[in-house]
């Protein structure tokens, strides 16, 4: 049942990648990237990662999908002009599957063969969480509020 | 446990086990696991069965039985809100169809079931035709992790607290198709509001839900109910709502959670009386049902969660009370907060939407992150009375810091406008 499943997601989860790169209108395009976050997030609950998947699901449908949208939604200017194929896209795009690329060979854990029946808990993760990877985390935490406070700026002296 | 799918063999000897011996020795204990028995016995019938047959079978029963319950519970919902928003506005309410109006419901679903199904003409019409669905699966989704009695969890998960806000963030994405799909600016402004207030109070939402977590070391539902369980003096239960930390977290993730659904004071999104019906403008007939039968479902699932995370879940009030079932006592406490979401639709005006929000940022969040370090005081000094003490004087000092930080005194000043000059 798992590669059905897995076949399943994994056609479900490409067409709407595919769709995303392809559709004309950029709302629809946003849409089905939610619905190949979604994708994603089933691979993770397929492959017994049931808080990666939750937390995709929550941040990445539930957050940056909407973000995307609502960017979209505040920066269209001109929908139905055709501009040609875009060159300097496909550039990005290479550039972007080069780098990905290359940090997934250079990942060691990628050839770690997975224990069979080890589920981690969330409880596992958070002692991780707050133990090993503290300082990363507090990184991570420092990064976000700088964002959210640079975010705040800008918008504040639009008003003024 | 029990709704945990058992085969083979396991079935007739755990009936004789349970089922039929437990009727004679205890009669309560058996009412209790009635549903539970009963899901098994249908079980048992798929014995021979491969695996995978009876896994499907068992998730089919849990999701045919929660959308039995909760359709029938919309439809009594629907009559009891107007009807008690009748009684507070001094007036008779549905009393035509049936004894009492009590058949008002199945009217209301026949007239929206053949009433036209108008799609404009310039809307979007697949975005338009998935948004109630989105919606409506969110809100679905979302009620199957509560625990409704003893042994009566649909699914449990792991994460069961973190599946239920992960489910709900995605109701903001099938808000959003709603309000585009219309190609309406009504629609879409609504949709707009409707995200801007779902994002802000899912903050203080979830970290009110923090301490719950931290106090059980758990983020599953029936590990949380489990905590609660268990008297003091024989006779007061443990529920984390008798806490300081946790008094505030309920009134603060009960408010919060209104405004998760949309309702009342903070019905800004689909505020009739300025933008029609907000992200529900262009929908009609049974898709409007629809998006009405979410805003329920959500109500319920909001209130079944702070049933579970702070009034004690399956629970008796008391210990001598214990042998009436757990859902009977899950459902006394879910209808009594879903009386509270209409007696504060009879009772308040909507708010403005300037003011909702600065009452998130300015308010709500501290005094979420407050309870969460209020609990953290309980725990260390113990989980006892001296605890209980420290954290109310900490949230006591940070909620009179707030109200004079936010100058809550002074109220009638000259009214200032920043867009509307």
């Amino acid at each position: 049942m798992n590669s059905a499943a897995f076949f399943f997601i994994a056609v479900l989860t490409l067409s709407a990648a595919v769709a995303a790169a392809c559709l004309r209108q950029l709302v629809h395009a946003a849409l089905s990237f939610a619905v190949a976050l979604v994708g994603v997030a089933a691979f993770y609950f397929l492959l017994g990662a049931e808080f990666v998947g939750l937390v995709q699901v929550f941040v990445y449908v539930g957050a940056v999908a909407v973000l995307i949208v609502f960017t979209i939604l505040l920066t269209r200017h001109g929908t139905d002009e055709n501009r040609g194929f875009n060159w300097s896209g496909v550039v990005i795009a290479l550039a972007v599957l080069a780098a990905l690329l290359w940090a997934i060979m250079r990942t060691p854990a990628l050839y770690v063969a997975a224990q069979p029946g080890v589920t981690v808990t969330v409880r596992q993760i958070g002692e991780a969480l707050m133990s090993d990877y503290v300082w990363p985390l507090q990184c991570v935490g420092l990064l976000l509020t700088a964002a959210l406070i640079g975010a705040l700026v800008l918008v504040l002296e639009e008003k003024r | 446990m029990a709704f945990r799918c058992a085969r083979g063999n396991a079935i007739p000897v755990l009936l004789k086990k349970s089922g039929l011996a437990f009727l004679h020795r205890n009669v309560s204990g058996f009412l209790d696991q009635i549903f539970v028995l009963g899901k098994q016995w249908l079980l048992s019938f798929l014995a021979g069965a491969p695996d995978w047959v009876g896994q499907i079978a068992s998730s089919l029963l849990n999701i045919s039985a929660l959308l039995a319950v909760f359709l029938t519970l919309f439809a009594l919902m629907s009559l009891f809100e107007r009807k008690i928003l009748a009684r507070i506005q001094n007036r008779y309410g549905p009393n035509r169809v049936g004894p009492f109006g009590l058949l008002q419901p199945v009217a209301d679903g026949i007239k929206m079931l053949i009433k036209e199904d108008i799609v404009p003409a310039r809307a979007d019409k697949v975005v338009h035709f998935l948004a109630p669905i989105l919606i409506a699966a969110a809100a679905i989704l979302a009620l199957g992790i509560i625990p409704y009695g003893r042994n009566m969890t649909p699914f449990t998960i792991d994460g069961g607290i973190l599946f239920f806000f992960a489910v709900g963030s995605t109701n903001e994405v099938g808000v959003f198709m709603a309000g585009w799909g219309s190609n309406n600016k009504f629609s879409m402004l609504g949709a707009m509001r409707a995200i801007a207030q779902m994002v802000s109070y899912e903050l203080p939402l979830i970290i009110t839900v923090l301490p719950v977590v931290m106090v059980t070391g758990s983020l599953t539902p029936d590990a949380i109910v489990a905590a609660q369980g268990g008297y003091s003096l024989g006779i007061l239960p443990h529920w984390f709502v008798f806490t300081p930390w946790g008094a505030v977290a309920f009134i603060l993730f009960f408010v919060s959670g209104l405004v998760e659904s949309n309702r009342t004071p903070f019905d800004v999104p689909e505020g009739e009386s300025e933008i029609v019906a907000g992200h529900m403008t262009e929908y009609s007939g049974f898709k409007y049902a629809i998006f009405f039968l979410a805003e329920y479902f959500g109500m319920f699932a909001v209130s079944g969660l702070a049933v579970t995370l702070f009034l004690g879940g399956w629970h008796a009030p008391f210990s001598v009370l214990q042998f009436v079932p757990s859902y009977l006592w899950f459902f006394l406490k879910l209808g009594v907060l879903l009386f509270v979401f209409i007696w504060i639709r009879g009772t308040l005006p909507r708010i403005r939407v300037d003011q909702m929000m600065s009452f998130a940022w300015k308010f709500m969040l501290p005094m979420a992150f407050t309870c969460v370090i209020a609990a953290a005081i309980w725990h260390y000094q113990g989980r006892r009375l001296s605890g209980s003490l420290w954290s109310l004087g900490w949230i006591v000092l940070v909620y009179l810091t707030l109200s004079r930080v936010l100058g809550v005194g002074k109220k009638f000043a000259p009214r200032t406008y920043r867009f509307a000059e």
